[in-house]
């Protein structure tokens, strides 16, 4: 329970922050959320890793939807040299979500350095 | 310990973020390019996006609504005239911000603040052939114009009203991917598109070539292959025209004929970012006469680089002045070619030559004196500063004579390896209020208000078309052309005196002008102005093949209908081709020939002479005359390693017909055999095969695969996944449908001028410069088929018509 509802906060704090803050604000969603909810530092990472792939393939898999993948046709021949919408997704949801990985890890293990009463 | 693996832990994760957010190690900062709230993603607009909105911006003056049709044409109505310059501003940074920009920043050479020190050569060029320096000049003018200084105040404010408006994740693509932003649009950077105009049409010189080609061949052959007027030609003005004879012309220097015409040095010299000489177009006005109508029908397909974003931007601008339609430069004020309730303009390039390079002798290294009139001038010096992405600074001094900038010397020197320095008198460098032309001509009712708007125009020189709904039609060759004696800026000229500067400009009122001839339409398409009968020395570039097209089809047309037009503009007929197939079939010897080239010669033979896109004996022709035309010149052209300029196409052509077997280059120079008109068609047929069977084998004999018309993202090969390759179209050099591989109609326009006006256009494009729209390349398969869309020219009251998709209000 405490798993989904990590990647749930995960991905919701992220899009919050994104609001008004730089992209790499989803690793501090994912830090916060780890800290918040403590899992151990594996989970964590697992966590961070599907609450901003998810995130992240969802959101450009629903732009690109509504575009048709115009721009997702033009821009994976840009990045991928190859005309694959559907893989720039994949890759955009990669590394949101190794970037959200990390934080989650650097998360619970300041949870455990620093709170380790709190351990559950 | 475990303080230790968090800190391992947080700074992997920093050092992700740095890597993903920077150009360091990847070639692209790809977490911040891919995030979905930030980066291209938010570039990818919904295909049933609205454009409808409400605004209420700082510095309108009342009421503005825009209407966009289906095609995102917008239809602006403005209570006061400037607030239509606001809004204009405003939609051109909406749809095409970063074209603007980018082609602000390339004219004024600031390049390398973007793509870093590769474009250090190409910023030194255009500082240095003084386009910044052309711009103050200008904008100073129109700014002493209280109208023009309002206009001008508006537009910018209009841009810079949609560039504050932006977040980081608005910005578009290019933006994005070349990692910057954009600046404050200022009226200088307005002034800088009319100098990228002045730039493409008439930045194309080749006088240090020429001095080469004078050099190498010798005066007499010099003549044959660069001759002033070609024997076919169809001139703009209709020849029999009487021109007013001037009661003197302009003499040469004493010793200009030894000094000048047989000046041994010889420059060494290459050009490089030249605007392509084939910038050129079509226009045509019929008179009423010949329509079937009995109201004039006015034509124009002007023939740029074709490019994505396109160059024009389509538009209707009314406000209580005026109400016109047409097209637009993203960049600059004003509708460019279209239409009134009154009257329709348009433009060909006049391929005249205004600009001319002087040698200078500096003093000494410090290049601060210079000789002219028997004594040391002072030059002036600019400090061109120009900033360099990841790099240091560069800093590059040019010193100005009484001509114009210096453009090469000592420390530019990397082309010319003379040592010498040249300095470049420009038309496009003096002042004028260019754009009180548009001003003008937008609110024009007759030819008398269009009279008085062309004569704010100085450069480049242009066909300016007319047709009006009194049932006129007229044209002026209208630019302030030097006067020159014959000869004159052919070749680099020596500047030490005041002998070989431009004897001041041809009086306006003697450019070249037609107005309602007897043949009942009037045409241009970049020939020569006029033939022997017009009294001055014009040297330029000139198109011969597509004016005879034109006008023998105009001549032969009555009761005209916009149906015809259309088949007209896209028509794909090779009049060069018509002259010079006789020719090499009858020198072509058959028995000589085996399979493939056989069947190359049948395609040939059978040909219908048309450009179509499924011809594949376009293709063979095209690519033998190519192959004849370097065999008979290529022997006396490049006895060297010096650059030269290459004989106009009509060239040999001409001369061979002329003079058939005795023409005077058939021989290759370089054999001790002495070859003759058979053997070179022969020959040259044969190497052509070789190119033909290769095509063949990759299935690209058809006209349209191998000509592979491709309009390229202005980023070029850059961003070729933004580009359209492969685009199936006819035509090409030389043919009315002038599309070539990347080159051609960027605008094909058929106005008629009844009551309501009828008009039909279509540009290789679309409206939305973002390559994320449906509206980026939307008309190009249209465009290609040589289709047209019907023009919507809104009238009041129709607001609630069912072409309006969507409102855009803007109020103060």
């Amino acid at each position: 329970m405490k798993f989904l509802v990590s990647i749930f906060l995960t991905a919701v704090l992220a899009y919050s922050l994104g609001l008004y803050m730089p992209w790499w604000s989803i690793a501090l969603a994912a830090c916060a959320v780890s800290v918040m909810l403590y899992q151990s530092p594996g989970f964590s990472a697992l966590t961070g890793f599907l609450g901003i792939f998810l995130f992240w393939c969802i959101m450009s898999w629903i732009r690109s939807k509504a575009n048709q993948d115009i721009l997702a046709h033009r821009i994976s021949l840009f990045i991928l040299k190859k005309d694959e919408p559907g893989l720039l997704i994949m890759v955009t949801g990669l590394l949101g979500g190794l970037t959200g990985a990390l934080g989650a890890l650097t998360g619970s293990l300041a949870r455990r350095a620093f709170f380790p009463l709190n351990k559950h | 310990m475990r303080t230790v693996l968090f800190l391992i832990s947080a700074a992997a994760t920093i050092a992700l973020i740095v890597l993903l957010d920077s150009r360091k190690v990847l070639p692209a900062p790809l977490g911040r390019l891919l995030s979905p709230q930030e980066g291209v993603w938010q570039n990818a607009e919904p295909i049933n996006t609205s454009f409808s909105g409400d605004l209420s911006l700082q510095g309108l003056k009342g009421k503005v609504e825009v209407f966009f049709d289906e095609r995102l044409v917008p239809h602006v109505r403005a209570e006061k005239e400037v607030d239509a310059y606001f809004v204009q501003g405003y939609l051109h940074a909406r749809f095409r911000l970063w074209q603007m920009e980018f082609q602000a920043m390339a004219t004024a050479g600031r390049l390398s603040e973007i793509v870093g020190e590769k474009a250090i050569h190409y910023d030194r060029t255009q500082r240095r052939i003084g386009l910044t320096y052309a711009a103050e000049n200008a904008l100073r003018e129109m700014e002493k114009d209280q109208q023009m200084k309002a206009g001008l105040d508006a537009y910018t404010s209009g841009v810079n009203s949609y560039i504050h408006s932006l977040s980081t994740s608005d910005l578009p693509l290019e933006y994005k991917l070349l990692g910057y932003q954009p600046e404050e649009w200022d009226n200088l950077k307005t002034a800088l598109f009319t100098k990228a105009l002045t730039n493409t049409l008439s930045g194309f010189d080749r006088d240090f070539e020429q001095t080469n080609a004078l050099r190498l061949l010798g005066e007499d052959n010099f003549r044959a292959l660069f001759p002033e007027i070609p024997d076919s030609l169809d001139p703009v003005i209709p020849k029999g025209t009487l021109f007013k004879q001037p009661d003197s012309l302009p003499t040469p220097p004493q010793f200009a004929d030894s000094l000048y015409l047989h000046h041994g040095d010889s420059v060494w010299f290459s050009g490089e970012y030249k605007p392509d000489p084939s910038n050129g177009s079509n226009n045509w006005a019929i008179s009423g006469r010949k329509t079937k109508s009995g109201k004039p029908i006015l034509c124009n397909d002007p023939h740029l680089s074709l490019t994505l974003p396109s160059i024009w931007y389509e538009m209707q601008i009314s406000c209580p002045g005026y109400n016109a339609y047409g097209v637009t430069f993203p960049g600059i004020p004003g509708i460019v070619i279209g239409f009134n309730d009154h009257i329709a303009f348009g433009f060909t390039n006049s391929g005249r030559d205004v600009k001319d390079y002087y040698e200078i002798r500096f003093r000494d290294e410090s290049r601060s004196q210079y000789w002219f009139n028997k004594e040391w001038k002072n030059a002036d010096k600019r400090i061109e500063h120009i900033r360099v992405k990841g790099k240091a600074d560069v800093l590059d001094t040019v010193a100005y004579s009484i001509f114009g900038p210096v453009t090469y010397d000592q420390s530019f020197s990397d082309k010319l390896h003379d040592g010498k320095a040249y300095s470049l008198r420009w038309v496009a460098h003096d002042p004028s209020n260019i754009l009180r032309m548009w001003f003008q001509l937008n609110r024009a009712k007759n030819y008398d208000d269009y009279l008085q708007a062309i004569k704010y125009f100085n450069v480049p020189g242009q066909n300016m078309i007319f047709a009006s709904k009194d049932g006129d039609i007229a044209l002026w060759q209208q630019a302030n052309f030097p006067l020159r004696w014959k000869d004159q800026g052919h070749f680099v000229m020596p500047g030490s005196d005041s002998s070989y500067m431009w004897k001041g400009f041809i009086p306006q009122e003697e450019n070249p002008h037609v107005i309602n001839p007897e043949q009942g339409f009037i045409s241009s398409a970049n020939q020569r102005a006029a033939d022997t009968a017009y009294p001055y020395f014009i040297p330029g570039s000139y198109e011969v093949y597509r004016p005879i097209a034109i006008n023998r089809r105009l001549r032969a047309m009555e009761n005209i209908t916009p149906d015809d037009m259309k088949k007209l503009q896209t028509d794909n007929y090779n009049v060069f081709a018509e002259f010079a197939r006789p020719l090499l079939l009858k020198y072509i010897d058959e028995s000589k020939l085996e399979e493939p080239e056989k069947s190359f010669l049948k395609l040939i033979k059978d040909w219908n002479l048309r450009n179509d896109p499924g011809e594949k004996a376009a293709t063979c022709f095209v690519n033998w005359w190519d192959s004849l035309e370097s065999a008979v010149l290529y022997d006396e052209l490049h006895k060297s390693a010096l650059p030269i300029s290459e004989p106009d196409h009509f060239v040999v052509l001409e001369g061979l017909l002329r003079d058939s077997t005795d023409y005077r280059f058939i021989d290759d120079i370089r054999t001790p055999k002495k070859e003759t008109l058979s053997d070179i068609v022969n020959v040259s047929f044969q190497k052509a095969a070789i190119g033909l069977r290769e095509l063949e084998s990759e299935g690209r004999l058809e006209w349209a695969k191998a000509k592979n018309t491709t309009i390229y993202h202005l980023l070029k090969t850059n961003a070729i996944p933004f580009a359209r390759a492969g685009v199936m179209n006819g035509g090409g050099k030389g043919i009315i449908n002038a599309t070539q591989h990347d080159h051609g109609p960027s605008w094909r326009m058929i106005v008629h001028m009844t009551s309501p006006t009828e008009a039909y256009a279509v540009y290789p494009g679309g409206q939305s410069g973002n390559p994320g729209s449906l509206y980026y390349d939307n008309f190009i398969d249209t465009w290609a088929k040589g289709d047209y869309y019907p023009l919507w020219f809104m009238q009041p009251g129709e607001e609630k018509d069912l072409r309006v998709k969507w409102t855009l209000n803007f109020k103060p």
